[in-house]
């Protein structure tokens, strides 16, 4: 970082989340004038319009890359249209010991006299809630599954390469040629998707609009500025304002700029999940890179500043703030950009190039919360490319997380994608795979596996909550063998899947008809073409998620049931699920037993494996391949985020030995400590899931920072990633530990019996360790490597 | 023909197979260890490996004072010192935390092959493969062999972690299936080492120096214990040792660790070394040095 960057940062880090009612209160006063006068798309449009007008523009003292959702960096504006925050949801916002935003005064009187009095019993959540069948509330009341779009918008998209080569005005031609087609003779939907054209091409105007503010306000602060540098700067930014994004970008600072506007634009429109991604940025870029170089109007430092830059803008833009159960689920600042660096290229070959390392560094060197980054890793990247990853993971950050490329594209392929336009996709949010800029990849909700366990256990009442929720099954006394009680289970299942899928289907026909996004409809293929808006399948391809969460926690569950009731019948199953409804009261040798003596996933014993293979296939034939609303099909995914905190805290005791309220298991990994026989283990289970056959999967894995120290350390790391993605594994993501996550599990051993800790000439397990030797370690750990 | 086809010994005692071990060899690699040792270090860090036979190992930490152990119990019930321990295991089976476990038991050569190929992914790069490391592997000749050779059939690199004490025509019919031989040294003195790890050290010279004569590739491994293995005496003899073998790839310094005692009290043995400490980076930096014309590679560390 140089002195200007290093600023920008630390003035990113400082700045506080609070709320700006701004947004708020231009949505009111227009939707107030306006409600009624236009067909909802145009609606949409001219909102936003309003806002690229009206909204305050921020530009900051040093910045080279302009535009914010707020009037500040980290002020967060919200979308009362979707929900509308009360007041009581306001003052929990700024008061919450985490993940808090600060709520001015100014905003609570605002959202007191103006926000809530037009909104409330309009906005579309309220009008959600009302057609959601009473089944689907009791489930999610429960805890079975959650809902992504009850305060947020579908998103989770990520643009591809079109903005490099194309202007607004490009694509206002590409409406227009659409809108030429339509032959309202034979077309009996003419009239909408002339509506829909309308909507996309006064949205094209209005980021242009906002771009030509910040050219105006560029030149005004010329005029005042305190240095010779940064008036020149300025006028610069000015001129970069009003070429982009009306024309396509010619150098690297004004693709950046370019996308920064389009960012804006799609976070600005709706709340989108995921916020926006430049997808495969370091391919993008390479093109004006290699042509700045070579004419010598950039150098490498120079670029780095203004990636730098661009980094920042990102921090300064925290996930819009959500109430309740959703805040439960995702209780983070992070909003799940995600960039993407190496992969492929279109024709198949290695799209890593000289940006990925400077990237690299620049992640390494500024380890901000946002953007997150990951490397698509193929077979085809370079081993330089994967040692640099490595490198910045052993940092402790926690990223790049690392995906398999090469699977990346099997999964895409099998879900009817083109080699072309799946290689040029990737992952973003988490873990979803996609293909950018071509595709509605929406997550719709996290699934309780272990509430399913519960049901299944309790004749399809939920045990915690004493609600009927699903059919009867039969109870516990009369399973006769593992098989009629695993039917059983998968039968509570698919019956719980189809209640979220009716519930998404209303959602997701509301969001059509409703809520749709004209903006981010012209940066998606083939939203023009169709005529037809992103949320109402207007995308080339339109895939809906279902995130099963607690994998770890039902094998385990299952493995013990199998094992203590029907192989060896040591107990009665009716009597388990008594002890469990105790919560293991006066049971703490049954507990040890199932915590330590049971087969457990994650340690390659094909006892407890087996049977996340066979939960696994049930989840995905009940869910993959049913019809989604827009054209497009469901898929199981396996990623948590943080729900399995949430989901742990709604379920009883499980046969796992796991008390009632504490954590599932997150993403694929093993129960948290269950995993014994080492890395390799963890791996060689994880990998007997058919992840080709998924939307994405989880796995996290922690090491100390010693079992990476030197070339050793990262050679061997690297080969467990490459041996992992071998057998078709999705993703890797390490944590790297320190002496002070080592204090925390000397004072709770219970939940880190899976931290690995280089010894002596051997590895072993933290906890396993002597006092003495664990004291020493920390020592150790503080001051050298082994 | 049908006498080489039989397995030499199809089974054996082993009291650990350990994954992703990342310092018996080069690259990932799956270790075996076999039970039973002729030598007696005091700062043994596997002293559960020494007697040949299955035994029981309580971990204190661990143990919930349940009692099952003592309900279960054929013999000993009540007594957990374990000098009166009969080994009939039952305590191990019923423990429900896993503090006592039988240390130790009889595994077939092919279990032995087809725990290590569980991980044969992981070993392509750099390598990686099976250690055979104990005790000492060549207390089971016969079992040692038939498994080098069942995972030579396979063709995973096979490594021979041994402190050189066996029946020599053993060790080098073993040697003739393995790809890299850790070969401990100690104490080079005759007396010392007789007086400090109860057995010979001609044996194990001579045994040495029979590898060296079939140019089988070895990395030497010399266990940094202050004040016994580290004096310059010692140094001195591992230099000329070493020196002039070109097939001694290595030499692998291994600083003393304490590891060994709560795994000495955990088979309520008594630890005989607690007056040593650790010795410095600074220490082992000065032994590398000393010794570094002695290998092409002197590291320390595995």
């Amino acid at each position: 970082m140089n002195e200007r960057t290093e600023r920008l940062r630390q003035e990113s880090l400082d700045a506080v989340p609070c709320i700006s009612s701004e947004r708020a209160e231009l949505m009111t006063g227009f939707y107030e004038e306006n409600h009624g006068k236009y067909a909802t798309p145009v609606m949409r449009a001219l909102a936003f319009e309003h806002l690229c007008r009206h909204k305050s523009l921020w530009l900051g003292d040093d910045e080279l890359i302009v535009g914010e959702r707020g009037p500040a960096p980290k002020a967060t504006p919200t979308y009362p249209e979707l929900t509308c925050h009360s007041l009581e949801d306001l003052r929990i916002l700024n008061s919450r010991a985490k993940t808090w935003y600060r709520v001015p005064e100014q905003v609570i009187s605002a959202y007191e006299k103006t926000v809530i009095p037009y909104w409330r019993g309009r906005t579309l959540r309220d009008r959600m809630f009302n057609l959601l069948p009473e089944q689907w509330q009791n489930s999610y009341d429960a805890g079975v599954f959650t809902e992504f779009m009850e305060q947020r918008a579908p998103g989770h998209t990520v643009l591809d390469g079109k903005i490099y080569s194309k202007g607004f005005i490009d694509f206002k031609a590409d409406i227009n040629q659409s809108r030429a087609n339509l032959d309202f003779t034979t077309d009996i939907n003419a009239l909408d998707k002339a509506e829909q054209l309308n909507a996309m091409d006064i949205s094209c105007d209005a980021l242009m609009l906002y771009a030509q503010r910040y050219a105006e306000l560029a030149e005004a602060r010329a005029e005042a500025a305190a240095t010779e540098k940064r008036r020149l700067e300025l006028l610069q930014i000015a001129e970069i304002c009003r070429r982009v994004p009306a024309h396509a970008p010619r150098n690297m600072w004004e693709a950046l700029q370019y996308y920064w506007f389009c960012h804006i634009g799609v976070i600005s429109e709706l709340n989108g999940w995921d916020a926006f991604n430049p997808g495969h940025l370091d391919q993008h870029l390479l093109p004006f890179y290699e042509k700045d170089m070579a004419v010598s109007t950039l150098t490498e430092n120079g670029a780095r500043e203004l990636l730098e830059c661009f980094f920042v803008k990102f921090n300064n833009h925290p996930a819009p703030p959500k109430v309740g159960v959703t805040a439960a689920e995702s209780g983070t600042y992070t909003d799940f950009a995600n960039i993407n660096l190496g992969g492929l290229l279109h024709d198949g070959s290695d799209g890593s190039n000289e940006i990925t390392h400077l990237l690299l560094d620049i992640i390494d060197e500024m380890h901000l919360l946002q953007p997150s980054s990951n490397m698509q890793l193929s077979r085809k990247t370079p081993d330089n490319i994967l040692d640099h990853t490595l490198r910045v993971v052993r940092k402790g950050y926690g990223f790049p997380s690392i995906f398999n490329a090469d699977a990346v594209v099997e999964e895409q392929v099998r879900q009817g994608k083109t080699f072309a336009d799946a290689r040029a996709g990737g992952c973003s949010g988490c873990v979803e795979v996609g293909a950018f800029g071509k595709e509605a990849y929406i997550l719709t909700g996290y699934f309780n596996l272990v509430k399913i366990l519960e049901l299944s256990l309790n004749d399809g009442i939920d045990p915690v909550t004493r609600t009927r929720l699903g059919p009867r099954t039969g109870t516990a006394a009369n399973f006769e063998t593992f098989d009629e009680f695993f039917a059983a289970l998968n039968e509570q299942l698919k019956y719980q899947v189809d209640i979220k899928i009716r519930g998404n289907q209303i959602i997701e026909q509301l969001y059509a008809a409703d809520m749709p996004a004209p903006f981010l409809s012209v940066l998606i293929d083939d939203c023009i073409v169709t005529a037809r808006d992103y949320n109402e399948g207007g995308a080339r391809y339109n895939n809906s998620f279902i995130q099963a969460v607690g994998i770890g926690s039902i094998t385990d569950s299952l493995a013990a049931i199998k094992r203590l009731v029907f192989d060896d019948h040591t107990m009665q199953l009716n009597e388990l699920v008594a002890i469990l409804a105790g919560n293991f009261t006066g049971q703490d040798v049954l507990r040890q037993r199932l915590l330590h003596r049971m087969p457990k996933y994650g340690n390659d014993i094909e006892e407890a494996d087996e049977l996340m293979v066979r939960v696994f296939e049930a989840g995905f034939a009940a869910i993959d391949g049913r019809p989604n609303s827009k054209g497009g099909a469901y898929r199981i995914e396996m990623l948590p985020t943080t729900c399995h905190i949430y989901f742990g805290s709604v379920c009883g005791a499980t046969p796992d030995g796991r008390n009632a309220g504490l954590p599932l298991s997150e993403g694929i990994s093993p129960v948290q400590g269950a995993d014994r026989n080492g890395p390799t283990a963890v791996l060689k289970s994880a990998a007997k899931m058919d992840h080709v056959r998924t939307g994405g999967t989880l796995l996290n894995m922690k090491f100390t920072p010693e079992l990476l120290a030197g070339d050793e350390g990262i050679n061997r790391l690297g080969q467990l990633v490459r041996s992992y993605f071998k057998m078709d594994g999705h993703h890797l993501q390490f944590n790297v530990v320190t002496a002070k996550q080592l204090r925390a599990a000397q004072a709770a051993p219970g939940e880190y019996r899976d931290l690995i800790v280089r010894v002596a000439g051997y590895s072993d397990y933290f906890c396993d360790l002597s006092e003495a030797l664990q004291e020493e370690i920390i020592t150790r750990t503080e001051h050298q490597g082994f | 023909m049908l006498a080489f086809s039989q397995p030499l010994k199809a089974s054996g005692i082993i009291f650990n197979v350990q994954r992703f071990c990342i310092e018996d060899g080069p690259g990932i690699r799956t270790t075996v260890f076999f039970k039973g040792c002729p030598l007696r270090c005091p700062w043994c860090h596997n002293p559960e490996g020494i007697s040949a036979a299955p035994q029981i190992v309580l971990s204190k930490t661990r143990c919930m004072n349940c009692g099952s152990c003592i309900e279960a119990c054929s013999t000993c019930a009540g007594d957990h010192t374990l000098e009166n321990c009969a080994r009939c295991g039952l305590c191990a089976e019923v423990c429900p935390t896993g503090a006592r476990e039988m240390v130790g038991r009889t595994w077939t050569v092919d279990e032995v092959r087809s725990m290590v190929l569980r991980d044969r992914i992981f070993y392509d790069s750099a390598e990686g493969g099976v250690t055979f490391s104990g005790g000492e592997p060549l207390c089971q000749p016969d079992f040692l062999i038939a498994c080098l050779q069942a995972c030579r059939s396979e063709g995973v690199h096979t490594t021979l972690d041994t402190c050189g004490f066996g029946a020599r025509d053993k060790l080098l019919h073993a040697a003739e299936l393995t790809d890299l031989v850790l070969f401990d040294l100690k104490i080079l003195d005759s007396d010392g080492h007789l007086r400090h790890l109860g057995a010979p050290l001609e044996p194990i010279l001579e045994n040495l120096d029979a590898l060296i004569g079939q140019q089988q590739r070895i990395w030497l491994r010399l266990p940094v214990i202050p004040g016994l293995t580290d004096t310059d005496q010692n140094l001195a003899s591992v230099l000329e040792l070493a020196s002039g073998a070109s097939c001694i790839e290595k030499i692998c310094l291994l600083p003393y660790h304490e590891t060994g005692v709560s795994k000495h009290l955990n088979i309520n043995k008594n630890y005989d070394l607690n007056l040593v400490s650790p010795p410095s980076d600074q220490r082992m930096r000065e032994i590398a040095a000393q010794l570094s014309d002695a290998a092409s590679e002197v590291v320390i560390g595995g």
